[in-house]
């Protein structure tokens, strides 16, 4: 099963790698260093609540949440099996791995389906 | 009829060398190899941040403000300073490998790998500086 697939899951891992590598360094920079430290000002909540209401916005962090999960599982996958030797529990790995990467895009659709 | 013959299949013990788990501290590529493989949990992090952000977003001005208010906490700019890093780290190393990854041709030629990699480091500084435009607008 995990094999039939994995040309799907090769090609989430690079999509969501490309938007990682993309648009993380420049979201991470402010929202993690710039705003907490008062470098720069954090946007307002009535402005972020109004950029939500727009599709575009909606679509663009459905991508910039989920693709970049689906990356992590399947390179944290393999690292898991070469950097800890864990090559017997593949099926449980990969399970926990891809379903921990689904988990977190349904919270995002759900969230961005129902915010208003 | 009985079944099949039974055959003890010829099973010998392999030879394994062991390999410790810390294998990849022996060698300067190995280690820089194991560190870009943990660029993503760096990158799995910030993702959940991001979903974080919106589920405050979604319950209200009170639950941003308390979002804003936790990254401020030692523990958490620690973190993203890290992930900083290791996020940085991902994007230079994914940038410089795609042209070995995929190769672009353009009318029958292929396009050197200096090109590609070129315009990878292009949008990536077109598409940061249009996300901090709309982010600082607020």
């Amino acid at each position: 099963m995990v094999e039939r697939i994995t040309p799907l899951l090769w090609l989430l891992f690079s999509a969501g790698g490309t938007v990682a590598a993309l648009l993380f360094p420049i979201h991470l920079f402010l929202t993690g260093l710039a705003f907490p430290l008062g470098w720069l000002e954090a946007p307002r909540y009535e402005f972020l609540h109004r950029l939500l209401t727009h599709p575009v916005t909606r679509l663009y962090l459905l991508v910039l949440i989920s693709l970049p999960l689906f990356h992590w599982a399947h390179r944290f996958r393999y690292t898991l099996y070469d950097g800890l030797q864990l090559k017997h529990l593949t099926v449980l790995i990969a399970v926990l791995c891809y379903g921990a990467a689904l988990v977190g895009t349904a919270m995002t659709a759900y969230l961005l389906w129902t915010i208003r | 009829m009985s079944a099949g013959p039974h055959y003890t299949p010829y099973h010998p013990r392999w030879y394994r060398r062991h390999v410790s788990v810390w294998w990849w501290l022996q060698n300067r590529s190995y280690t820089r190899f194991v560190l870009r493989e943990l660029t993503s949990v760096f990158v799995a992090f910030f993702a959940v941040v991001y979903l974080w952000q919106l589920r405050a977003l979604a319950q209200g001005p009170e639950a941003y403000g308390q979002f804003l208010a936790r990254l401020k906490t030692p523990f958490f700019l620690a973190l993203d300073a890290v992930a900083f890093l290791f996020v940085l780290f991902h994007a230079i190393t994914w940038f410089n490998l795609t042209p070995k990854a995929m190769v672009v041709r353009l009318r029958g030629k292929r396009v050197p790998d200096w090109v590609v990699v070129g315009s990878n480091y292009a949008a990536w500084l077109v598409v940061s500086g249009a996300v901090a435009f709309i982010l600082l607008r607020g």
